[in-house]
């Protein structure tokens, strides 16, 4: 985990504050957006975790989203389930139990391998939901009401409220960094991107590669699926289009636009990309070809993301520094 | 543009009363059956081994390459359109599509070659937007009939009830052609050798002096217009519709993985197992049909995880 250097810290801290008094200003369109992106920013995350970190390029990252929407979507629907305290675990568990398949699928395979196994599995998950008139088939579901976290009579925490949504939101956000950074502190975080930078030294280290990255899998999977959850409370509606590939695009475009390997990045890119999506509609309604033609851009003259022009920006003095930047996510090493 | 299925198939199958009623029905049915899982193993076999070739040789991986099964596709559909003629049509398309190809290598994968996997499949994502669009505002979002040409727009009667129609046994017999050519020119050409020496170690054909953008425009192009090809002789039987060249590019990459990436023997026998499964799939278990490819690829993975004719990784 890179040790944060302070003036990215301090624009962290400046931008948490931004976030937190930011429903007292903005309007109700801007505070949903909000919403949105930290939504985003989550679900960007958990895939940082495996592509950032440990090096594991998956294009299936959408099914553990939506496969947590859905859940939470279908135990309120079906099961009349509203508490948070029931609906987050049964979430993230049932995302957790397919990313333990499909990770111990896909974990014996590197490289290519693997970016087309975790497409090719999570495109069965998508027709698993696409398919199946339980989960509402192609037209997707509706969800009646909004989670809410109550003890007895008394309603601490009410969903459908956009305030409380926004905030709540804005926790999950701060508590998935904080748990995330402890993460990459400890001696699972070195590993891991120990196996990134150089699998084969891990291994004849005596790590065993194949439990670290299947570990990170899962715990990426599941972070995905409280993301998921999120989206469900939010937009009270999943389709399939939330589990759909263009989704696993999207959030690995956002993860390499803000900057792999950080976690601060995967946050700056959903909010950049969502806001430029914004802005851009009110030019012309083709914003996917404007998100195509920057895509590629990105690749060709970015491809260290926002984050990486910071770090270049914020200490352009020696050449290590430049080549951690370089690296994106060795930084950690470099700092250890 | 997720919102349609592959649509292959619908049209000739029989009403299911008929499939009940003798022994005989059941096996011109099942026949049927085979012979459209073959065909559609065919058309994937001529998109994925592009796919396949171009990641072994140029070692890219591209997902855009269903865009070109849309490109070619709609290419038809505009020139069949254009000309009147399905000859004509398909005579202009082919080497447009070969441009379109070229064009795309030159212009943008050549500036993937050194670089990360990532950043490959996140180039050819914003690719694929690109193109998409394109489609969009050149030919709009709706779907568009082809029309067979006369002389294949009739059926051979099998039964009373059951026919094959011409045009699918043709798809089949011109893939089998295509897949015969490609088959005699990377065994038996010089340009077929540099090819196969080129998928078993890269580094050693360009340290032998074989110029390499040369070669990997060649099959880069090659596979582009293989997959377009494809695309142009299915436009009648699946008409053209957004979102097309995903669903094929997916399952293209099953078929990739499943015979092991950089073997076109391995494309060839994949194309065959997805296209049965798929249609076998479609007859048997109709609720899960979209599952069962997938299922198919999980288990080979857990025999085989290099793929049935991978090398072992």
């Amino acid at each position: 985990m890179p040790t944060l250097s302070r003036p990215v810290a301090a624009l962290l801290v400046l931008g948490l504050l931004g976030l937190m008094v930011f429903p007292a200003f903005g309007d109700t369109f801007y505070i949903r957006l909000v919403t949105k992106i930290m939504v985003l920013a989550v679900f960007a995350m958990s895939l940082d975790l495996l592509v950032g970190y440990t090096g594991l390029v998956s294009l299936g990252h959408a099914a553990f989203f939506g496969i947590g929407g859905y859940v939470a979507g279908v135990l309120i629907n079906k099961g009349d389930v509203t508490s948070i305290l029931a609906l987050v675990p049964a979430a993230m568990a049932a995302s957790a139990l397919v990313a333990a398949i499909i990770g111990w699928i896909s974990i014996r395979t590197t490289g290519i391998y693997f970016i087309m196994i975790t497409l090719a599995l999570a495109q069965m998950v998508y027709y698993f939901f696409h398919d199946i008139d339980f989960w509402g088939g192609a037209d997707g579901i509706n969800i009646y009401s909004r989670p809410l976290l109550a003890f007895g009579e008394t309603v601490l925490l009410d969903l459908s409220d956009r305030v409380s949504m926004y905030y709540f939101t804005l926790g999950v956000m701060v508590a998935v960094f904080l748990l995330l950074s402890v993460f990459l502190r400890a001696p699972f975080g070195r590993t891991i991107v120990g196996i990134r930078l150089n699998e084969g030294r891990m291994t004849a280290l005596g790590y065993d590669v194949r439990h670290y990255k299947l570990a990170a899998f899962i715990i990426a999977g599941t972070i995905a699926g409280l993301a998921g959850f999120l989206e469900a409370s939010r937009a009270v509606y999943m389709n399939p289009a939330h589990v759909s590939w263009h989704e696993s695009g999207l959030v690995l475009v956002i993860v390499l636009l803000g900057g792999m390997g950080t976690l601060y990045g995967p946050i700056l890119g959903a909010f950049v990309l969502v806001l430029l999506e914004d802005f851009v509609a009110g030019i012309t309604d083709r914003w996917l070809l404007v998100m195509g033609l920057f895509v590629i851009c990105m690749v060709l003259f970015l491809p260290n993301g926002i984050g990486g022009l910071i770090n270049r920006l914020v200490r352009p003095r020696s050449r290590s520094d430049k080549q951690a930047a370089a690296g994106a996510g060795s930084v950690g090493v470099a700092d250890g | 543009m997720w919102r349609k299925k592959h649509v292959r198939g619908a049209e000739s199958r029989p009403p299911p009363s008929c499939v009940t009623r003798g022994r005989w029905m059941d096996l011109t049915y099942y026949l049927i059956q085979i012979l459209n899982g073959l065909q559609y193993g065919f058309l994937l076999f001529l998109v994925a081994s592009g796919l396949t070739l171009v990641f072994g040789i140029m070692g890219i991986i591209n997902l855009a390459h269903g865009s070109f099964y849309m490109i070619g596709a709609y290419l038809a559909y505009w020139l069949i359109g254009e000309t009147g003629s399905f000859w004509l049509g398909l005579l202009a398309a082919i080497p447009l599509s070969v441009l379109v190809g070229l064009l795309v290598e030159r212009l943008g994968i050549a500036f993937l070659y050194k670089r990360d996997h990532l950043y490959q499949v996140l180039f050819t994502y914003g690719l694929i937007l690109v193109f998409n669009e394109m489609r969009s505002i050149l030919w709009g979002d709706d779907v568009h009939g082809v029309a067979a040409p006369a002389i294949l727009s009739g059926s051979f009667w099998l039964t009373d009830t059951q026919a094959y129609p011409v045009y699918r046994l043709f798809i089949s017999l011109v893939c089998v052609a295509v897949a015969g050519i490609l088959y005699l020119v990377i065994q038996r050409t010089r340009l077929g050798m540099t090819i196969r020496a080129g998928a078993s170690n890269r580094e050693m054909v360009q340290a032998l002096g074989i110029d390499v953008n040369r070669l990997f425009a060649i099959v880069f192009g090659l596979g582009a217009a293989l997959a377009a090809f494809a695309g142009m002789i299915a436009a009648p039987i699946s008409s053209v519709y957004p979102g097309m060249g995903e669903h094929v590019l997916i399952i293209s990459f099953v078929v990739v993985v499943i015979g092991g990436v950089g073997s076109i023997k391995g494309a060839f026998v994949g194309a065959m197992i997805i296209g049965l499964a798929d249609t076998f799939g479609t007859v048997f278990l109709p609720a899960g049909a979209g599952v069962v490819v997938y299922a198919v690829m999980a288990f080979v993975l857990l025999w085989r995880p290099q793929g049935l004719y991978g090398r072992a990784i």
